[in-house]
């Protein structure tokens, strides 16, 4: 194989006559990002900051008894100090986080203990000083008295009869009813489809497996950060690192019994987040600690309070039995999945039963869903939350029973690939989907269609995840030299700024250079949902796509007043506004906007939408990897990701979500875990012993945009964030079979476990 | 003995600087948070990372691993020194081109190590590169581009 | 972090007063990427108040070879003028393996290979081939200088048998006769950045296919980095073979006594230090031949 053999990135695109849509653009925050310059939450200063330390439980389980903080507060320099005791009195209510609801008792509770440490890292105090290293020896001053409790660590401990209990009023939800019963078993649902048992009974084969996957961290270089200041009019202003400063405001304000007008969060730039900057942590501590000392106070977690006290994934216990007829039809298909929330019901089980199966169109589908309470930090969504622990199962079965009916594993999929019109086992309908044409992609490439090299084993995986829409807003306004100004709220983790001001100039017909992107506050724009969920490019683009065309639309009705002319008589194409019918009728948007004040005031749109129709993305690898036997190190020789972007409005970036994913997918096949040791921490705090890829441990990532244009945006857009994470893991096992003969089913397949795997 | 700071003179981006420190402040701390430097970045504070790598003296190195009043004398090269007035750096130029950063938390620490690299290696092999940015973690890319972007910028560099 | 004061002697015997003075409570800091990070996460081994910085010493920067002393390595050297160096390149090449995978980049810009036996982590990735190539290090304290083997410094984790008011100067690596080749070879998870899981450093002189020396050192098998004087001692008079070496690497493993942690369980740490010893041997001997 050689690099002229085939193109290492691809977009096979349908639609190709936009004018930028499709083009690659330098991104409009370039400049700053490479130069230093712009400002990210920790960068972040202002007159007479103070700087905030957390102070966090050592034990994994344990009654706080008593909490001292005299020492501390009589320590040179320090300016304040807050706990749970100083969060205002409010009654439970829920609390929308973005993506998914909790109560407020759970939320207040994580973000500092009341009664009982719930995790190692579990916050419990805060202080704040002008010297960050006089507020940490000032943490280790507060005396805690604890009553250890012994921890559970995983589903399988946490469900067992006896199991020690979180919480003393958590009671099991047991399909949808409230079963009395206290115990770790938050909640236990199931998405019923057809007839299980007569699926099972129609199948020739039937393969059950038991797979297992550990905790691991969405890994973002930026630690989390906040910096609050509570101003004597009784306003809260926060700057963070976030995804969703709505989110931000939304919380705080039902944390600290504010109205939401009374707050105003700025998202400073963010340096990744990928789901775990959803989640608010610091900012609520900082705004305490600054009622206390009115300046501001800034917190930066450190790169450990990063694992122990932020939101990893969960750990997962995924059980699949699927049924098949020798010509390789799936009859039916079950997975039981029980998912570690951590220390607050929520994990993501539900989104994985959303996704487990979807890719295929199977007749008869149980799916059991558990969300279990463990003496962890509480989850928090990473990329397609849930849907990866279930494809490390599925897709390995899958290959299992490929090999087993011998048909090649990508053939068996697409015997059984859904398709528009399939019905989920969790209910919706498929509308117009690229699940088939990613699969052929994947079987046409010529990674695929080059015989491996010796010695090397190949595997192949897909998965699904659904996109969300939620809200998102947009407001434009015309500058007179011809550019405009765009402001949005969705902060830019991945270059989204960009896409989504080539919306606006695809719309007007003007050069993406000309438009003017800014993220801004929650007192600045209209309420716009986070960026995650493979919604941005999508949502706030579509905000600002009818931003455009009502700016368009007042242009075309400018025009007409200026020529005195009807407007059905005009249109607007490549930024000229013309006449249908008088040739000599014509100006550029440019010109239009150098006469705005003198022909009728300045032009603006605005747009807040919530669009439904978001189009759900499938992602495909094929991978060959190496494996040396007497070490058991898996080597990842060469890896291939095909994705459906629906329309890749920059196709750079998509290549970036689909790389980005795939190496993270690629760490938590091979290395990534939480080491859990016995009193219940991790040991494994640092980014040393925390193995995430290397530029040295990867290849380069060869990629395939498949456009499949989803009906339910303007340009067909289907969000890609997400769905690429999902198939490394089960095509990375599938492929150390294909080299060793080992079916691993436990993650991470770490070399030792590589070598001792029968 | 009384807790004083310390006096450091060093020169950064080829300026005379004077700060005061504590000893137990990173080099890292200092640049951030005395001088207002803010484009070295921190990730981890114990050398894992790279995110505030900078140049000194003439090899690349984790500040956070460096104390601040061992920079007295030293010769300090940060992000915020890399391009050449408004002048972006071929490299620069090579990360935006080839789309090479995402959330840009990595960029200036991978700048200020391909920088080193390409000034003594002008020709780097894909592995050489790799190998040399081993100790700058990117979450976001998966690194394909940023190699790229470092091949890009190795051969404008030769041709200029 | 809690407070440190600094100083930065110019002069060995400024550094060992200011080491007796300070009654145990002085750690000197060469290229600090241990150091640095056990201060601030308040390692309970580290009781330091005062941070003495080395590196303004020239006898501690000191990168020296000669065709009588051998190659002498101060011990604030940073690792990256090692492996840049024309001598190590022609006449010591082994110990780049070593110097070239501590860390990253950006670690060999400031890690040093004294402070990598000093710290005495089990896991040193410089020790064993430092033992392997037979050096010795010179010590300076109130009393005098003295010299030691590598291999008697290392007592236990993080313990060595340097007192609090002793200076490690220099290592020096004696001259290798002619058939003289070494390596070092450790597994990790990843392919940089990561402490060794089981390390093996080795050398070996052949003369007329023979082996007629051998040193054989492993490291994250053992409290410390450990010497198998015997599993380098069964090659000598023997001709080279598989065989042979196999049998060496048994008498490897079987010195380690490893323990089960995060980074690896005591079973796979065994094994490895079979396949590594046996690998690093494979690698020497080549080496040897070319020489």
């Amino acid at each position: 194989m050689t690099t002229a053999d085939y193109e290492r990135n691809q977009v096979l695109s349908t639609q190709n006559d936009y004018k930028v849509i499709g083009t690659r653009p330098i991104r409009h925050d370039g400049a700053d990002k490479v130069t230093g310059r712009a400002i990210y939450g920790a960068d972040f200063d202002a007159a007479g900051l103070l700087h905030g330390k957390i102070l966090r439980s050592p034990h994994s389980h344990a009654k706080i008894i008593s909490i001292d903080t005299t020492k501390a507060a009589a320590l040179n320099g320090i300016k304040a100090i807050v706990t749970a005791a100083d969060f205002p009195e409010v009654s439970n209510t829920k609390v929308d986080l973005g993506e998914d609801v909790t109560e407020l008792k759970w939320l207040r509770d994580n973000i500092l203990a009341s009664n009982k440490a719930l995790y190692a890292g579990h916050a419990i105090a805060a202080v704040a000083a002008s010297n960050p290293h006089v507020a940490e020896e000032a943490i280790k001053l507060i005396d805690v008295t604890y009553e250890i409790l012994d921890p559970v660590l995983t589903t399988q401990e946490a469900m067992a009869d006896n199991a020690s209990i979180l919480h003393d009023s958590l009671e099991t939800v047991e399909l949808g009813h409230n079963t009395g019963v206290v115990s770790n078993i938050a909640k236990h649902f199931q998405h019923i489809k057809g007839d299980i048992k007569k699926g099972f009974d129609e199948a020739d084969l039937v393969l059950e497996r038991e797979y297992n996957t550990k905790t691991v961290h969405q890994g973002y270089i930026e630690p989390h950060s906040g910096t609050a200041l509570w101003s004597p009019d009784g306003r809260l202003h926060i700057w963070c690192s976030t995804q969703g400063s709505f989110v931000v405001r939304d919380s705080v304000a039902k944390l600290l019994d504010m109205p939401i007008s009374n707050i105003r969060v700025t998202p400073t730039e963010i340096g990744g987040g990928f789901g775990g900057k959803i989640p608010i942590y610091v900012e609520p501590v900082a705004a305490l600690l600054s009622k206390k000392t009115g300046t501001p106070v800034k917190i930066v977690m450190t790169r450990r309070e990063t694992f122990e006290g932020s939101g990893p994934t969960p750990g997962s216990q995924i059980k699949v039995k699927i049924g098949v007829k020798n010509d390789g039809t799936i009859t039916a298909a079950h997975a039981w999945m029980a998912m570690e929330a951590g220390a607050y019901p929520g994990s993501p089980v539900g989104a994985a039963a959303q996704c487990v199966f979807s890719t295929y169109d199977i007749e008869n589908v149980l799916i059991d869903g558990y969300d279990v309470v463990v003496n962890k930090p509480k989850t928090a969504a990473y990329r397609a939350p849930g849907a990866p622990n279930a494809a490390f199962g599925v897709e390995q079965a899958l290959n299992e029973i490929a090999e087993k009916l011998d048909m090649d594993p990508i053939e068996l999929r697409l015997k059984n690939v859904a398709v528009e019109g399939t019905r989920r086992a969790d209910g919706p309908v498929f509308g117009k989907i690229g699940a088939k044409e990613v699969l052929e992609a994947m079987r046409d490439h010529a990674h695929y269609q080059t015989a491996k090299q010796t010695g090397h084993g190949r595997g192949i995986a897909i998965g699904f995840w659904f996109n969300i829409g939620f809200d998102s807003a947009c407001n434009i306004s015309v500058n007179k030299d011809g550019s405009i100004n765009l402001t949005e709220g969705s902060t830019d983790i991945g270059g989204s700024r960009t896409s989504i001001a080539m919306h606006a100039a695809e719309v007007l017909g003007i050069p993406v250079e000309n438009v003017r992107p800014s993220i801004v506050d929650t007192d600045t724009i209209g309420y716009t949902g986070v960026t995650g969920g493979s919604r941005t490019t999508f949502a706030t683009g579509w905000a600002a796509y009818e931003a455009a065309q009502e700016v368009k639309s007042k242009c075309i009705e400018r025009a007409s007043t200026i020529w005195d002319v009807n407007k059905d008589d005009l249109h607007m194409e490549d930024g000229v506004i013309s006449s249908k019918s008088d040739p000599e009728l014509k100006m550029t948007f440019k010109e239009l906007a150098n006469q705005m004040s003198e022909t009728g005031g300045g032009i603006s749109g605005s747009a807040a939408v919530n669009p439904s129709g978001a189009g759900g993305s499938f992602a495909g690898n094929i991978v060959d990897v190496s494996v040396d036997p007497d070490t058991g190190k898996v080597t990842i020789e060469r890896f291939t990701v095909v994705q459906d972007a629906g329309k890749a409005i920059h196709p750079s970036y998509v290549e970036g979500q689909m790389q980005g994913g795939s190496a993270q997918g690629i760490g938590w096949a091979l290395n990534e875990e939480y080491f859990m040791n016995d009193s219940g921490s991790m040991s494994n705090t640092s980014l040393l012993d925390y193995r995430m890829p290397t530029a040295l441990d990867l290849p380069m990532i060869d990629t395939v945009i498949v456009e499949v244009a989803n009906p339910g945006h303007p340009f067909g857009v289907r969000g890609v964030g997400e769905a690429n994470i999902i198939p490394p893991t089960p095509a990375i096992a599938n492929a150390v079979y294909d080299a060793t003969n080992k079916r691993i089913q436990e993650l991470p397949l770490s070399p030792g476990a590589v070598l001792s795997a029968e | 003995m009384a807790e004083r700071k310390t006096h450091v003179q060093t020169t950064i981006n080829n300026e005379p600087i004077d700060f005061l420190c504590e000893p137990r402040q990173s080099l890292l701390e200092c640049l951030r948070d005395v001088i207002g430097l803010t484009g070295t970045k921190e990730g981890c504070n114990d050398g894992n990372c790279g995110a505030c790598t900078v140049n000194m003296d003439g090899r690349v190195v984790t500040s956070c691993l460096v104390l601040g009043v061992e920079a007295e004398g030293a010769s300090i090269e940060t992000i915020e020194g890399v391009a050449d007035g408004s002048n972006l750096h071929p490299l620069q130029v090579s990360f935006l081109e080839n789309a090479a950063l995402q959330c840009g938390i990595c960029t200036p620490g991978f700048i200020i190590s391909a920088k080193a690299l390409l000034e003594q290696n002008s020709d780097p092999s894909e592995h050489e590169i790799r190998f040399w940015l081993a100790n700058n973690l990117c979450r976001c890319t998966g690194y394909d581009k940023i190699v790229r972007a470092v091949q890009d910028a190795a051969k404008k560099m030769q041709t200029a | 972090m809690k407070w440190i004061d600094f100083e930065k002697p110019n002069t060995i015997d400024e550094a060992i007063k200011l080491l007796v003075d300070s009654n145990g409570l002085a750690k000197p800091l060469a290229g600090g990427t241990d150091l640095i990070v056990q201060l601030r996460v308040g390692d309970p081994r580290v009781n330091a108040s005062q941070v003495i910085d080395v590196k303004g010493i020239p006898e501690l920067n000191e990168l020296s070879y000669s065709p009588e002393s051998g190659l002498t390595i101060g011990a604030a050297v940073e690792l990256y003028k090692i492996y840049n160096d024309d001598n190590v390149k022609k006449y010591y090449p082994a110990i780049i393996d070593s110097a070239s995978l501590i860390g990253g980049t950006q670690i060999q810009g400031r890690a040093s290979l004294g402070g990598n036996l000093c710290n005495a982590a089990p896991s040193g990735d410089g020790i064993p081939n430092l033992i392997a190539h037979g050096a010795i290090v010179t010590l300076a304290g109130p009393n005098g200088t003295r010299k030691a083997k590598v291999e008697d410094i290392c007592i236990g984790p993080r313990k060595t048998s340097i007192d609090s008011d002793e200076l490690l100067l220099s290592i020096n690596l004696p001259i290798n006769p002619s058939g003289f080749g070494a390596s070092y070879l450790r597994f990790i998870p990843r392919n940089e950045m990561d402490i060794a899981v089981a390390a093996a450093g080795v050398s070996v002189t052949i003369e007329s296919g023979k082996f007629t020396n051998a040193r054989i050192s492993l490291a994250s098998v053992a409290p410390t980095p450990i010497f198998v004087k015997e599993a380098g001692d069964s090659l000598v008079g023997k001709a080279v073979s598989p065989e042979a070496i196999q049998e060496a690497a048994i008498l490897a493993k079987n010195a380690a006594s490893p323990i089960s942690d995060m980074r690896g369980t005591a079973e796979y740490r065994k094994h490895l230090c079979e396949v590594l010893t046996q690998r690093a041997l494979d690698i020497a001997i080549n080496r040897a031949q070319e020489n």
